[in-house]
């Protein structure tokens, strides 16, 4: 029962009875593999590689046109997946984001038409992360399953819109020449607004999750809550919080794209959370959560528009993006477990 | 921490009078417990007597039903694990409680991190800052790595790294040496020492007596919830210690036994199950022994001395390091429960609840469960067959029941333990490994659930018993192998079966010298 020669205590135990396989004979991952493994590096050196072969068959694709529109069209859903990014790395997910977009768009405009574009974003904010407030008490301090709980709120909340909107047979429009439409039409070096604000949002929230105690309570609780209770962090609130961000980002994101089109629509992003879930699981976040980030996050949602851009240059059918962006989930999902293996042995 | 640091001040952490109930068990009765400034206090007891309740009521996790708890002589009230951490009372789970997914240093410096003046995390001061703890412990480790990727020693002595490092004046330790190396635990040693020289209080929990003696200056037993000893450890003989723990007189009686004396070389000379030699490293240690069909073998120890690993190891359910586990003279793959399963060995779990019962189900779904694909032809089952199996079982059993179709779930734990036993008989077993058979059901049933094994192996069963309770062991077995940090110490047979002799060797004292600890 001496101490070793140099009293110091062996880092490595191969083959050491713990939950994650240590293999004897493991070999140090090569350093493609360590980089592919960095969160985000793959859905964007993904993203880069399909920008770059677009960009070689169609002298369109890389036009600043595309990237425009592109850019715009997937800003809405890129400050979805922001909120959805947070939740999953805690190790929840969030189904009502589509609803909550949708509730967001009605009552901005209400808002707007009932006193301005500072009430607008207020009553949005409030409400959505209203929304969120009842997913994340009912999941952090009900203990109930956060599928359960937002697939329930996903309903109610879609049947909500419905409701103040007489089932879509009002439709509240904006001036077009107002600032809430400013917000969605504006554009800012060629570039739509909601570009701009989708960025400020991904680094605001990416330095959040990466260097605030916070972010790192959120991928704290979601690589093990139990540990993270018994050290003492205040898991119940970290997760509450996740929810009300998700829902309230969910909440501006349906606002924004409502000031774009100048009026809500009670129908619109329904599905909105599984793409969602897509870009956050392509740029790399593990669906079980504990790590992600969200870079590869933007990586992911951009990815998957610049997909859509290829069905279109391609002159492929819009309905055969669906079946392309699925089949690209999955070899994401089966890449993710490649290296996750890797990165056990 | 300006408190005089005699011996006599008054007590850092106190609980007067705890009590604390859950659904059915009375986890602590009445428990006190004080803890001074610089003792290393070890709190022992079996399973179940409410150790892990009591660190987790002292360290914000459960409240207390009634009692009080005083720190530093204040009335305080932890609402949760937090709170305690920021009244500076650490605790080290036996299972390591850190996030696998982060980083040590992270794992270190999670909620107490070092920030810029932007208010963000400093990413490099925790590095060095975790480095520099780290060194100072001789842990050695890459502090940006996952946890994950590190030993499981190596994550355990980080554990212990970050609960001293948050300044702490109670360190509370819960079996932190069941996952650690010798050397490890040396170094884990050192650090008690210098938190004892700090004046650090220290609760030590652990069935390694060997430890205790080393580093504790008090003890506190606990049994069934109850405080049932506190005081210096120093004078007080092991074997006390271990008679206080498992609550047995030390009276010279000697239990009647069954006549036939388990050396005679009757019709069954030839044994059933032969253990040649398990050795699982960390937890057995070359064990061997025999078991002949129609005798009862029991396996006695603390908790934690490996009888529960050995029964699981005998089903196939632990893999090997090394020896073999042979069934009617054929050796069954280790690691394969399946193929034990198929050789005739069933395994009774120590957790019904957890591991068996399906208690939504009848009492014949339970029943035949494992055994259908027997009980079918062309992948039908015969409901013919079913019926007669469950009748027979319910009958040889004795199962009081309203009928086959009473759900599991409405029955009392003695009937509910001889439905799982009927479950296992159906596989026509040979041997049969029994562990705890009666924990947590009342004294009547437990009497008939001992009379129903004794009546099995009548039958010609063999028959591997794992108790805690030392009348059970002595009662029930012909021969009792006792186990000690997965070693073999002792084989109690004929005279020497009788609950003192059973505590003298789990307590590994010879039988003439009842005084001083017995170092190895």
């Amino acid at each position: 029962m001496m101490p070793g020669g140099d009293g110091s205590v062996v880092t490595q135990e191969p083959g050491s009875p713990g939950a994650h396989a240590v293999r004897p004979s493991g070999r140090l991952p090569s350093t493609f593999t360590r980089l592919m493994q960095r969160d985000g590096v793959a859905a964007l050196t993904a993203l880069v590689l399909l920008l770059v072969v677009g960009s070689l068959l169609w002298p369109s694709f890389h036009s600043l046109d595309n990237a425009r529109n592109t850019l715009l069209g997937n800003s809405y859903i890129g400050i979805v997946a922001i909120g959805m990014t947070l939740v999953i790395v805690s190790g929840g997910i969030d189904l009502s984001v589509g609803s909550v977009f949708a509730l967001g768009g009605v009552i901005g405009v209400y808002g707007n038409n009932h006193g301005g574009v500072l009430l607008a974003v207020a009553m949005t904010v409030v409400a959505c992360g209203a929304v969120g407030l009842l997913n994340g008490v009912l999941v952090g301090y009900f203990g109930l399953a956060p599928f359960i709980v937002t697939l329930a709120t996903l309903f109610g909340v879609r049947g909500l819109v419905y409701q103040l909107t007489n089932a879509g047979a009002t439709t509240a429009s904006v001036p077009s020449d107002s600032t809430f439409a400013y917000l969605g039409t504006g554009t800012w070096f060629t570039f739509g607004v909601p570009v701009f604000l989708a960025i400020g949002l991904y680094a605001a929230f990416h330095l959040t999750l990466g260097r605030t105690p916070f972010g790192l309570a959120v991928q704290s609780i979601g690589g093990s809550e139990s540990a993270a209770t018994l050290m003492g962090l205040a898991v119940r609130r970290v997760k509450v919080s996740t929810y009300v961000i998700c829902g309230a980002l969910a909440g501006v994101a349906g606002m924004l794209q409502a000031a774009q089109l100048v009026s809500a629509s009670p129908i619109i992003a329904t599905g909105y959370e599984l793409q969602a879930i897509a870009a956050v699981v392509i740029g790399g976040t593990l669906l079980t959560g504990g790590s992600g980030s969200l870079l590869g996050t933007a990586a992911g949602v951009v990815l998957l528009g610049v997909i859509n851009s290829f069905i279109v240059e391609l002159q492929l059918d819009s309905t055969w993006n669906n079946v392309v962006s699925g089949g690209f989930l999955i070899v994401v999902v089966v890449m993710q477990r490649l290296l996750n293996y890797r990165r056990s042995t | 921490m300006t408190f005089s640091t005699d011996p006599g001040s008054p007590p850092v952490l106190e609980a007067r009078g705890v009590n604390k109930e859950f659904p059915g068990v009375k986890a602590l009765d009445d428990v006190s417990l004080s803890l001074h400034k610089g003792e290393v206090h070890a709190l022992v007891g079996e399973n179940g007597a409410g150790k892990s309740t009591l660190i987790k009521v002292l360290t914000g996790v459960y409240p207390q039903d009634a009692g009080q708890l005083f720190h530093h002589q204040v009335p305080v009230t932890f609402r949760s694990p937090g709170a305690a951490q920021a009244a500076g009372i650490s605790t080290i789970y036996q299972e390591v409680n850190l996030v696998p997914t982060q980083s040590a240093a992270r794992n270190l410096y999670l909620g107490r991190e070092p920030r810029t003046r932007l208010g963000l995390i400093d990413f490099t001061a925790m590095h060095r800052a975790a480095r520099e703890l780290l060194d100072e412990y001789s842990i050695r480790a890459d502090v940006e790595a996952p946890l994950a990727s590190l030993g499981l020693g190596t994550q355990q002595m980080i554990a212990v790294a970050r609960a001293v490092a948050i300044d702490a004046n109670v360190v509370i330790m819960d079996e932190p040496t069941s996952s650690l190396e010798a050397r490890e635990v040396e170094t884990l040693f050192g650090v008690i020492d210098r938190l004892r020289a700090r004046g650090v209080a220290i609760i030590y929990v652990s069935h390694r007596l060997d430890e205790l003696y080393r580093i504790c200056d008090t003890v506190t037993v606990l049994r069934d919830g109850k405080l049932v000893h506190t005081g210096p450890l120093a004078g007080l003989p092991r074997l006390q210690l271990v008679a206080t723990m498992l609550g047995r007189e030390l009276l010279a009686q000697t239990k009647r036994h069954s006549e036939s004396d388990e050396q005679s070389e009757g019709p069954y000379a030839e044994p059933v199950l032969e253990v040649r030699n398990i050795t699982r490293r960390g937890v057995l240690d070359n064990i061997s022994f025999a078991v002949r069909p129609g005798e009862i073998v029991g396996l006695g120890g603390l908790l934690g001395a490996g009888r529960t690993e050995t029964g699981m190891a005998v089903l196939g359910a632990q893999d090997l390091d090394a020896g073999t586990v042979a069934v009617d003279g054929r050796v069954v793959r280790a690691g394969s429960p399946s193929a034990s399963i198929a050789a005739g060995v069933a395994l009774l779990p120590e957790d019904r609840k957890l591991e068996g019962i399906l208690p939504s189900l009848s009492i014949r779904d339970n029943i035949v469960l494992a055994a259908l694909p027997r009980l079918s032809r062309a992948g039908l089952v015969s409901d013919r067959k079913v019926d007669e199996v469950v009748a027979t079982f319910m009958k040889q059993l004795h199962i009081r029941a309203t009928g086959p179709d009473q759900k599991v779930g409405t029955l009392s734990g003695g009937n509910q333990q001889k439905v799982m036993l009927a479950r296992l008989l159906c596989l026509n077993p040979k041997v049969l490994i029994l562990d705890e058979p009666t924990r947590g059901i009342d004294v009547g049933a437990k009497t008939e659930v001992r009379v129903t094994i004794d009546e099995l192996a009548a039958a010609g069963l063999a028959v591997l018993l794992i108790s805690s309770e030392t009348e059970e062991l002595v009662d029930g077995s012909d021969r009792i192998i006792v186990l000690r940090e997965g070693q073999v110490t002792d084989v109690l047979t004929g005279d020497r079966l009788s609950e003192d002799e059973l505590v003298r060797a789990i307590a590994s004292v010879e039988p003439d010298t009842s005084e001083e600890p017995t170092d190895d």
